[in-house]
């Protein structure tokens, strides 16, 4: 879609965008740039400058099995959270949309996790979940150790996905409910006229015209858990135990500010960005198609 | 509600109220644990009737983490995002939309393509930009013999250098360099009439003039939507200021929440770290729960 009507002193239009264009120039393109170069180069340790190493960085990360181990760490927390996330705000969404009494407040009150910064969440999730005090305790006073998230890895991971999947509940309720409300009732009522009960509409109308809104959110919510994850990750776990939810972000935090290994860092970032950029290139072809609904 | 369906109602409300406790539990947890003394708050299973030292933990998490200069640095840091980011957007998406020239569509991508790449996963390198924000440009001078020239000619060597860490600045402008604005921007513009266009170049207003009077007070509310998703999206910021901030000067709010984990070997004063976390979480609560229809169209329509 294009304006008819423009002003024809373009100079001054190029200058109502120089400052955004500074700002992405030095943080965002420059940085970007740099992390190419840093992947494909090896700082020396007594300095002297970079030399180049071509793609050997990538080779030993590829190389490592504890980056693999945190692929796939990153990968199964992105799926359950992800899947969980998604199904708990769907219902949810699908059964406000049915405007009974008393909707309303759940309108308002489950957007709210959502506000909540990741690492504030986090703390709150440590000590629910803690072993020895808060809730999740009870089960270790009757099956003393079965509920430990400092040793075992499976119920580290487990802590950290319930805390993200809390916060993008909300996130995902607030779209779920916009696509429902953007269904038209004719539509419903007719289908309703026609003998259809509440879990057949859902099926054969409701669902088939949200499939972009699930598609859309899908993609959100895996970008975000590589994301979104860090803040949960530190707080929560700090990577352990045993590695068990170093997750990809965190990874090359804790390998470029801790290790001070800025190469493999950057070559992770660039895995890392190559990956998110794939994701969005496969929603834009879904997001294509969303027009065709409308 | 189309029709009778008592039994589906039934669980309806079921499944919703559920929704509900699941979505307050952890704030009312977070209240009453943060209203417990040391022993209470140990007890397994946690008694769920507030205890009565709530301001007590209040203040000590307040005194601990020494929240009040971290909060005002918080407010500073997401204001100044939430306006930085309404200016620059609305800036952005005049060009864009109102003027035709010479690779505008090239810029139009080169701004889109940033929406791609959150700052969590370049990190690295934008750290390094900020401990020397001219870096940039003194590689650029170095690289096309700029600066040989200069040094040449003048007898000066030039080294430019202008560290941001430890500053607000640097905490604030990272975060203003995306486009999620701009499209949200870019989206409305398109919608507004081309006959107040018209008429206003009819009167004789130059495009400044057009921005400011026209575009500006017709786009309030997408300010308004903007402003809080930006705001509560920086104050949320976590890994960015926990890099940059290096002295506890600039600290923010969030970044502070780390110090309150009780130590394994130490006491576990849970009771002090929800105090904190607290306090912490209710600056964006109450912008949410007061600017919830602001928050939910400013997310639909940046569909960030």
């Amino acid at each position: 879609m294009e304006k008819r009507v423009t002003f024809s002193k373009w100079t001054i239009g190029i200058l109502f965008a120089v400052p955004q264009l500074i700002l992405i120039f030095t943080f965002f393109y420059w940085p970007a740039g740099q992390a190419v170069y840093w992947s494909l180069t090896l700082q020396q340790p007594w300095g002297g400058g970079n030399i180049w190493v071509g793609l050997d960085n990538f080779r030993s990360i590829l190389a490592n099995p504890d980056y693999w181990r945190s692929v796939s760490a990153s990968l199964v927390f992105a799926g359950i959270s992800t899947g969980l996330a998604m199904f708990i705000a769907l219902v949810l969404a699908a059964l406000t949309d049915r405007q009974l009494a008393g909707s309303w407040l759940y309108r308002v009150v489950l957007i709210w996790p959502y506000g909540i910064a990741a690492p504030a969440l986090a703390l709150a999730f440590r000590f629910i979940l803690a072993p020895e005090a808060g809730f999740l305790s009870v089960v270790n006073q009757m099956w003393p150790g079965i509920w430990d998230p400092g040793l075992d890895g499976t119920d580290a991971m487990a802590s950290i996905i319930v805390a993200f999947s809390w916060k993008y509940v909300g996130y995902n309720f607030i779209f779920f409910l916009a696509a429902f409300q953007a269904i038209p009732r004719s539509l419903i009522e007719a289908a309703a006229m026609d003998g259809s009960g509440v879990i057949r509409r859902f099926w054969d109308i409701q669902f088939p015209l949200i499939t972009p809104t699930i598609f859309f959110l899908l993609v959100i919510n895996i970008t975000e858990s590589f994301q979104d994850s860090f803040g949960i990750v530190d707080i929560m776990t700090s990577g352990g135990p045993a590695n068990a939810t170093n997750l990809m972000v965190y990874k090359i935090y804790s390998d470029g500010f801790k290790g001070l290994d800025y190469s493999g860092a950057a070559a992770q970032s660039i895995i890392l960005m190559l990956l998110i950029i794939l994701l969005t290139i496969f929603q834009f072809r879904f997001l294509e198609r969303r027009v065709h609904y409308r | 509600m189309v029709e009778r369906t008592p039994f589906l109602n039934f669980f309806t409300h079921l499944i919703l109220f559920a929704g509900f406790v699941f979505c307050i539990a952890p704030f009312v947890i977070v209240t009453i644990a943060a209203s417990h003394n040391l022993k209470d708050v140990n007890d397994v299973p946690m008694s769920l009737l507030p205890g009565s030292d709530f301001w007590i933990n209040i203040k000590t998490a307040w005194v601990t983490a020494d929240l009040g200069p971290k909060l005002l640095n918080s407010f500073i840091v997401a204001g100044g995002t939430a306006i930085g980011k309404v200016i620059v957007s609305a800036l952005t998406a005049f060009s864009i939309v109102y003027f035709r020239f010479p690779g505008r569509m090239l810029m139009f991508w080169l701004i889109f393509i940033t929406l791609m790449l959150p700052l969590e996963v370049r990190i690295v390198p934008t750290y390094a930009v900020v401990a020397n924000v001219l870096e940039p440009y003194q590689a650029i001078m170095d690289v096309t013999g700029l600066s040989w020239l200069i040094e040449k000619i003048s007898g000066v060597q030039v080294s430019l250098s202008l560290g941001l860490l430890n500053s607000y600045s640097g905490l604030i402008l990272p975060l203003v360099a995306t486009a999620t604005g701009t499209f949200l921007y870019r989206q409305f513009f398109l919608t507004v009439p081309d006959e107040l266009t018209e008429a206003a170049r009819m009167d004789g207003a130059g495009p400044l003039r057009f921005f400011i009077d026209i575009l500006l007070p017709l786009s309030r509310n997408n300010m308004a939507a903007l402003g809080t998703i930006m705001f509560l999206w920086a104050w949320n910021q976590y890994l960015w200021p926990l890099l940059i901030t290096t002295d506890q000067s600039h600290a923010m709010a969030v970044t502070e929440l780390k110090q309150l984990i009780p130590n394994v070997g130490g006491s576990p004063e849970w009771h002090i770290a929800m105090a904190g976390t607290l306090i912490v979480m209710l600056p964006p609560m109450i912008l949410v729960v007061l600017m919830q229809r602001w928050f939910v169209r400013g997310l639909i329509a940046t569909e960030k």
